[in-house]
């Protein structure tokens, strides 16, 4: 006879360690479960780019291979950022912990983690800083909430600080304007010292640094993804689109990110670019250099991001052009708004950025001589220089998603909802507490858009996919417009989980759908090859 | 299912909800602030506006003891959310089976006293019904994640793959005569 097995009681089986009792954030390790992180960053790539410890690692593997005496590399490479960058001193000085973050992350919000809470993301780093660099911490340790570094603490920072998005949301909520995500960037900087990077941020800052764009695109296939998308825009309306790469002397260079340049939507906004451009008869030139306007050097560190970023100014100059206009991106607006002046600057090589449309002085970039697609077309739109059928797009019922740089980061608000509305019938808000500076991120962002954390991008998206299916059931929403390449690349798996049925669009797709250009033929379709709504042949 | 079994059920509807869902939160140890029960936003709090209303949907539709087809959306808002969190999947289940128990406990002195032990085991079999769905909606999410990888790298290359004669696409109406077969 078999030996009697005792078996579990059913309710025994559901309450298996089911009220684990909740442990001190200190006492609690971090686990590492496949679908909730991002590979690490491979051996070839920190070759590239001359970062420290390049070696085949895995982040699910017990032993990271860091090398002896990391302990001192990581603390002084805390100090020398304490001394240099006086923001992340006061950001480790002044938090009085009141909480108002604490539930204002997308990635707490959706997990419950506490570690998720921006307070606790930034007090990882704060208490070592206290055990090292204060003496209430040094002398009373623990009891000041201080403690030592250890390959846990490490562990711990690599798996939180590529668990924030950098999108800034907390830090619109903070009475003392702690901004997270510097001291996120700071993390990942330290990070960076002993090789903890991960591969969705080094393999594209690697490609950039060889090959000018992320995605690694020599010239000859960037001019032929482009030739490729002019043969589909002739396709459409008849007209056959003539851009130019590397023209000297032409009036202004466009950069945009290359995710606009391969992969879907994305490249139907980048049509949108090249048939707006067209249209007004716009003397620019794209560049097969500076062909990358994102910037993952951005989320390695501040060394790296200035690197990638120089080409853009030198192509400028080299190119002769008078003015640079940038295509639709989240964290490229950051960079480029805030830190590029300061890097490369003054750009007095150009000059100030004015319509050659309307004549407007776009006096906001009169520093950096770099102005938006956006600020480009609401202006042309206010003074009506396009000829707009909003009809086309009268099948789509829209909302429109702040992406988190250029809202938080720029204040760019009204302009892209100044062009949806011109050429939408149907736009709907989402509520008040989840747009504009309180825009929830794609849950993507900061260089977390890899696949194989899927799952995690799941979490994060959540608050703003419950936004949009709000709309979506209240007003029948079937188009989340945005400005940013990693939104329209993250946000259409966000959208396929939680609101399938809802599409995703860059705001310039939109508007070549509603523009009527010169000489056209009618069309039946739109960018997407789908029928135009009353014209197609399949209805 | 038993009338008087309803009646009592209706009388105790608020108090098992909230039962239900205290048991679902408390999958939470570490939400120490009491965020997820307490923020009542739904936009601030999506997971626990979820549970919420998917806790009352789905006690509401057992309540008129007919078919438990209309609950099975609530009950698809609560799962899609617990699919993704870090949970096992008899964990990220378990609150299925919780109900029997809170409904047990909470109505145990009234099925005494009226004698109505059948309807309570009719009740548990429509629970199990329900169980048996959530496996469903459980792994049908689960696949989706790994289909939503695979997806967005279609959507990253295709456009090469077919530049490159790698990839054709099937023309819709060729796709539609084809199923029709």
């Amino acid at each position: 006879m078999a030996p009697k097995v005792k078996l579990p009681k059913p309710g025994e089986l559901s309450k298996i360690d089911f009220k684990t009792p909740a442990t001190d954030w200190m006492d609690t390790p971090v686990e590492f479960k496949p679908g909730t992180f991002c590979w690490g960053s491979k051996e070839k790539d920190l070759l590239t780019l001359g970062l420290p410890n390049p070696r085949q690692w895995s982040p699910a593997d017990e032993d990271w291979k860091i090398p002896e005496g990391w302990e001192t590399t990581i603390l002084e490479g805390m100090a020398e950022r304490l001394s240099k960058y006086r923001s992340f001193k006061i950001f480790m000085d002044i938090c009085v912990r009141c909480g108002a973050c604490a539930d204002k992350c997308h990635f707490y919000i959706a997990t419950g983690d506490p570690k998720n809470m921006p307070v606790l993301r930034a007090e990882l780093i704060r208490s070592v800083y206290k055990k090292y660099f204060t003496k209430s911490g040094k002398f009373l340790g623990r009891l000041a909430g201080a403690r030592e570094l250890d390959m846990n603490v490490l562990k711990e920072w690599w798996s939180y600080f590529f668990q924030c998005t950098e999108c800034r949301r907390c830090s619109v909520f903070c009475p003392y304007g702690i901004d997270q995500a510097e001291v996120t960037i700071i993390g990942r900087e330290l990070l960076n010292l002993v090789g903890l990077n991960i591969d969705w941020i080094s393999g594209p800052a690697a490609a950039c640094y060889m090959k000018g764009n992320h995605l690694g695109l020599e010239p000859h296939a960037i001019a032929g993804n482009i030739e490729s998308m002019v043969d589909d825009i002739e396709d459409i309306t008849g007209i056959r689109v003539n851009p130019t790469f590397n023209r000297k002397g032409a009036e202004i260079m466009f950069v945009t990110p290359s995710g606009d340049l391969l992969g879907e939507p994305g490249i139907q906004t980048c049509m949108g670019y090249l048939m707006l451009f067209h249209e007004l008869g716009l003397d620019y030139t794209w560049s097969t250099y500076a062909s990358e306007g994102g910037n993952f050097g951005f989320f390695t560190s501040n060394d790296m991001a200035k690197r990638l970023n120089y080409k853009i100014y030198a192509e400028a100059k080299r190119l002769g052009v008078k003015y640079i206009i940038g295509g639709e991106c989240g964290h490229m607006w950051r960079v480029l708004n805030q830190y590029m002046d300061t890097w490369h600057g003054p750009a007095d090589f150009l000059e100030v950025p004015v319509s050659p449309i309307t004549g407007t002085v776009f006096e906001n970039a009169k520093s950096t001589k770099m102005i938006h697609i956006s600020e480009f077309t609401a202006d042309l739109i206010k003074h009506n220089k396009l000829n707009l059928d909003p009809t086309r797009n009268d099948h789509l019922k829209v909302t429109y998603h702040d992406s988190c740089n250029p809202s938080r980061g720029m204040g760019l608000l009204e302009e892209p909802r100044e062009i949806i509305k011109a050429v939408c019938n149907n736009f709907y808000e989402m509520p008040e507490n989840t747009i504009r500076e309180k825009t929830f991120c794609c849950g993507s962002g900061s260089g977390l858009n890899a696949s194989e954390n899927m799952e995690q991008r799941m979490r994060g998206g959540f608050p703003r996919a419950n936004a949009v299916k709000y709309v979506k059931e209240k007003h029948g929403v079937n188009m989340l417009a945005n400005i940013c390449a990693v939104d329209r690349a993250a946000l259409p798996a966000l959208m396929d989980y939680w609101n399938p049925g809802v599409g995703v669009t860059g705001v310039t797709e939109l508007v070549a759908n509603a523009l009527v250009m010169k000489g056209e033929k009618e069309r039946t379709t739109n960018l997407r090859f789908e029928d135009l709504p009353g014209k197609g042949g399949n209805e | 299912m038993d009338v008087k079994f309803i009646e009592i059920f209706n009388e105790k509807k608020t108090a098992i909800s909230s039962r239900w869902l205290d048991a679902m939160i408390a999958s939470y140890p570490n939400d120490n602030s009491g965020f997820l029960m307490n923020q009542k936003d739904r936009f601030a709090n999506p997971v626990g506006y979820t549970f919420t209303i998917g806790i009352e949907g789905i006690i509401e539709v057992l309540v008129k003891g007919e078919d438990f087809s209309e609950s099975v959306s609530f009950l698809e808002d609560i799962i899609k959310v617990r699919a993704i969190q870090d949970f096992t999947p008899a964990k990220a289940m378990a609150f299925v089976f919780q109900l029997k128990t809170i409904v047990r406990e909470e109505l145990g002195k009234e099925i005494r006293q009226n004698q109505i032990y059948d309807a309570l085991l009719d009740f548990e079999s429509k629970i199990d019904d329900l169980a048996l769905t959530a496996f469903d909606i459980y792994v049908k999410y689960r696949e989706q994640i790994y289909e939503l990888r695979t997806d967005e790298l279609k959507r990253m290359t295709f456009s090469l793959l077919k530049k490159a004669n790698l990839m054709s696409e099937i023309p819709d109406q060729e796709f539609e005569h084809k199923d029709q077969k």
